[in-house]
């Protein structure tokens, strides 16, 4: 029987190891794709939490989430890409003109 | 059945994870993630969540992740430039914070579950109206202000991505 | 099996937010008309203004009344009325400051105006949501807007630099958020905030550690838009590297939306469990306010003073969110009202003194303006004491109610923090307007191109701050007004 905490756990893992990723690359894109893997651990939360208590919202956030990440991936890569065309790299530690 | 289902994809979707971090070519960092997202739509299959999954797999693993590999390619990114890639002074500390984080929600994942309010959708009410209907239904009628402000959010998307990226204006 | 009905709601309640978008739109059409040489596009500020000014007299039209519409999901209170109110002047004073900036960098595009139209929709969503749904997607809105703002510049690195770091932290603070949503929905059942304090209620407050840490990561994610401490590490460098008008605008817009949401989410949701969050609230105010303040000694570059002190002045909101009485709330209301005047001011002043490839932001650059531009010199002066809180001006009205209703809720050590922290303000804020009249100017100012535009942005935010601080029973008893229907 699979219960709702195996559910919350695999996602507390994919949630950690996205939280992990964006703390150790150094790469934007890659850095992107794991704030990526952050929303996907959310919304299996979201839909873990709707199945087991009979509702339908945590399943229509999902469906907003994603088109939030749908928008969020085109700025963000269009940003990217604005970057590369200035300095040819995406690595963050190159940004480096204002002090952090 | 279902659980073994359950714990052959989770680990799947937990090791494609991991490799996701590690992996020095973005490239196949994408395609890691891609697996992954396809292991959860398989366990939104399992939560009978069908729509969301073919959502998962059609906008998320098929448009997003499209869209990010063909963002690494243009920039032809290579590995060479991932040399500089993971500091050793910051990773210790980076997964000493994400095994703290792991931890603190583990302890808590434990506290009794399921406390909330249960609606009326049930498994069976589900599977009579079927999933999309039910879904759809919602969304045009008490969730329609959000939905139609999805239509502006997009809107900004698609003009920011033009004015952002596109080389001449 | 399933009664499809299209449930009634009122559209009046959301008319702003339609003529927003709406303007947005016309605003796009014309630009492609202008690229034409069909019309002039000096006139796209001019239709972004008459579309803030339609939706500021709607907005002003309906108050008074409490309606929940689009299944209570969408509220409109005088609460979200004020705070409407705000976002459009914020929103309308920017424009005022940024049509002679974009024209001079080159940015001149009608995208700009648009997308500052379309971030107000998601503030407006924001201050309104009475769920958590509608306050996620329009706090995504605000904040993807604001990203593409931030990179507007987009051949100058800078710009570009500021808005990946923006976008990043952005995202990820998103996922925090959105992490605290789905724990708050699946321990309580609910995305509506009506519906989750009445479950609190019920269970006698906050008994699943899981709750707990679900409105934490809410802090987190609602704390990074407000800029506090320690989420902060973003504002310096996304301040400096964005366009001038754009830090203006962000400094201000999301921060009010920010700290509209919170009230709402903490007092009505969690009200009934303050206590577990006001220890949290109030360890990040003093972090932030003294942070801010601290870092702001050492600046030399007068848009990173200024990030430093948004985030001092968000440390000093948060003490309103702490004391979680109507006074607080009130305060806040007006506290963000004079905020807007007094930074956009000072933020004016920068962008008139600025040049093309010549920002002039040292704050050397500053010396002698006393003497060569008194009129500019003079409001400078007064944008920095209403900043450091000095009477009569609106800053320090302000920051008296926010540090009456620490008081008044018992949080006396709070408050005294905040005014040690306020007197430290004084030394960064008044050392510009040392350099000002002390100094020999170190470099020429060349004579200044001042539009009617920024002449009436300037005007209005002198006003405003003195006004404010003058006379403020006034906006006071507006503003305390509109948290009467709030819960």
């Amino acid at each position: 029987m699979i219960t709702i905490t195996h559910y919350l756990v695999l996602s507390a893992i994919l949630f950690t190891l996205g939280v992990i990723g964006v703390l150790i690359r150094r790469n934007a894109i890659v850095i992107f794709m794991c704030v990526e893997l952050m929303l996907n651990a959310v919304n299996l939360s979201f839909v873990a939490f709707a199945h087991y208590l009979n509702s339908m919202q945590g399943q229509l956030f999902v469906f907003f989430t994603m088109t939030v990440a749908a928008a969020e991936a085109a700025v963000g890569l269009a940003i990217i890409v604005a970057l590369f065309r200035n300095k040819e790299t995406v690595n963050i530690d190159d940004m480096n003109i204002m002090k952090w | 059945m279902e659980v073994y289902l359950f714990y052959i994809v989770a680990t799947i979707a937990v090791c494609t994870g991991v490799y996701l971090i590690f992996e020095k070519n973005p490239v196949f960092s994408a395609l890691y993630l891609i697996q992954t997202m396809v292991c959860i739509a398989v366990l939104y299959i399992l939560l009978e969540a069908q729509f969301i999954a073919a959502v998962q797999m059609i906008v998320y693993a098929g448009a997003i992740m499209v869209l990010f590999l063909f963002v690494i390619m243009l920039l032809n990114l290579n590995i060479g430039q991932e040399k500089k890639d993971a500091l050793p002074y910051q990773k210790i500390p980076a997964i000493l914070i994400g095994i703290a984080l792991f931890a603190v929600l583990c302890i808590v994942l434990k506290s009794k579950l399921l406390q909330g309010k249960q609606g009326e959708y049930t498994t069976a009410y589900i599977n009579n109206v079927g999933n999309t209907k039910l879904l759809g239904n919602l969304l045009f009628t008490d969730y329609l202000l959000p939905f139609e402000i999805t239509s502006v959010l997009l809107f900004v998307a698609a003009i920011g991505a033009i004015m952002l990226a596109k080389r001449k204006i | 099996m399933i009664n499809a009905s299209i449930m009634t709601f009122n559209i009046l309640n959301i008319l702003p937010i339609l003529v927003l978008a709406g303007f947005g739109m016309i605003v796009l059409v014309t630009d492609v008309l202008s690229s034409r040489k069909w019309v002039n596009r000096n006139i796209l500020a001019y239709i972004s203004l008459i579309g803030i000014i339609i939706a500021a007299v709607l907005t002003r039209s309906s108050t008074g009344t409490t309606l929940f519409s689009f299944n209570e999901s969408f509220v409109t209170d005088n609460y979200s009325l004020f705070f409407n109110f705000i976002f459009l002047l914020c929103a309308g004073l920017t424009i005022l400051i940024s049509h002679n900036y974009i024209k001079r960098e080159d940015i001149n595009y009608g995208e700009y105006y648009a997308l500052i139209l379309f971030s107000t929709i998601g503030m407006m969503l924001m201050a309104s949501g009475a769920d958590l749904l509608n306050i996620y997607i329009g706090l995504e809105v605000m904040s993807i807007s604001i990203y593409i703002l931030t990179g507007f510049k987009r051949s100058k690195l800078i710009s570009n630099e500021a808005s990946l770091k923006y976008f990043l932290l952005g995202a990820f603070a998103t996922g925090f958020l959105l992490y605290g949503i789905s724990l708050t929905y699946g321990t309580t059942g609910a995305i509506n905030l009506k519906q989750i304090a009445s479950f609190i209620a019920e269970k006698g407050g906050m008994s699943d550690p899981l709750m707990v840490i679900g409105m934490g990561l809410l802090i987190v994610g609602l704390g990074f838009k407000v800029a506090s401490v320690p989420f902060h590490a973003w504002v310096p460098d996304v301040y400096e590297g964005a366009p001038t008008p754009v830090t203006a605008f962000m400094s201000v817009g999301p921060k009010a939306a920010g700290f509209a949401a919170f009230l709402r989410i903490f007092l009505t949701a969690f009200g009934s469990s303050h206590l577990e969050w006001q220890k949290i609230i109030y360890i990040l105010a003093i972090l932030t306010m003294t942070l801010g303040n601290v870092s702001a000694l050492s600046q030399t570059n007068i848009k990173r003073m200024l990030a430093y002190s948004s985030i001092a002045h968000a440390g000093y909101l948060l003490i309103a969110l702490v004391s979680a009485n109507d006074m607080g709330v009130s305060a806040t209301l007006f506290y963000v009202l004079a905020y807007i005047f007094m930074n956009i001011g000072a933020f004016a002043i920068i962008i008139v003194l600025s040049r093309k490839g010549d920002e002039c932001i040292q704050i050397n650059d500053y010396a002698g303006l006393g003497f060569k531009h008194p009129l500019l010199a003079i409001a400078m002066t007064l944008f920095m004491l209403s900043m450091a809180g000095v009477p009569p001006m609106a800053g320090f009205v302000g920051k008296f109610y926010i540090f009456s209703a620490a008081i008044k809720s018992g949080y006396i050590g709070l408050a005294i923090i905040a005014v040690i922290n306020s007197v430290i303000s004084v030394y960064y804020y008044l050392r510009i307007t040392v350099i000002m009249y002390m100094k020999e100017p170190a470099r020429e100012f060349v004579p200044l191109t001042i539009s009617p535009l920024m002449v009436a942005a300037i005007v209005i935010s002198v006003v405003g701050t003195l006004q404010l601080g003058i006379f403020p029973s006034k906006v006071m008893e507006i503003a305390q007004r509109s948290i009467l229907m709030m819960r």
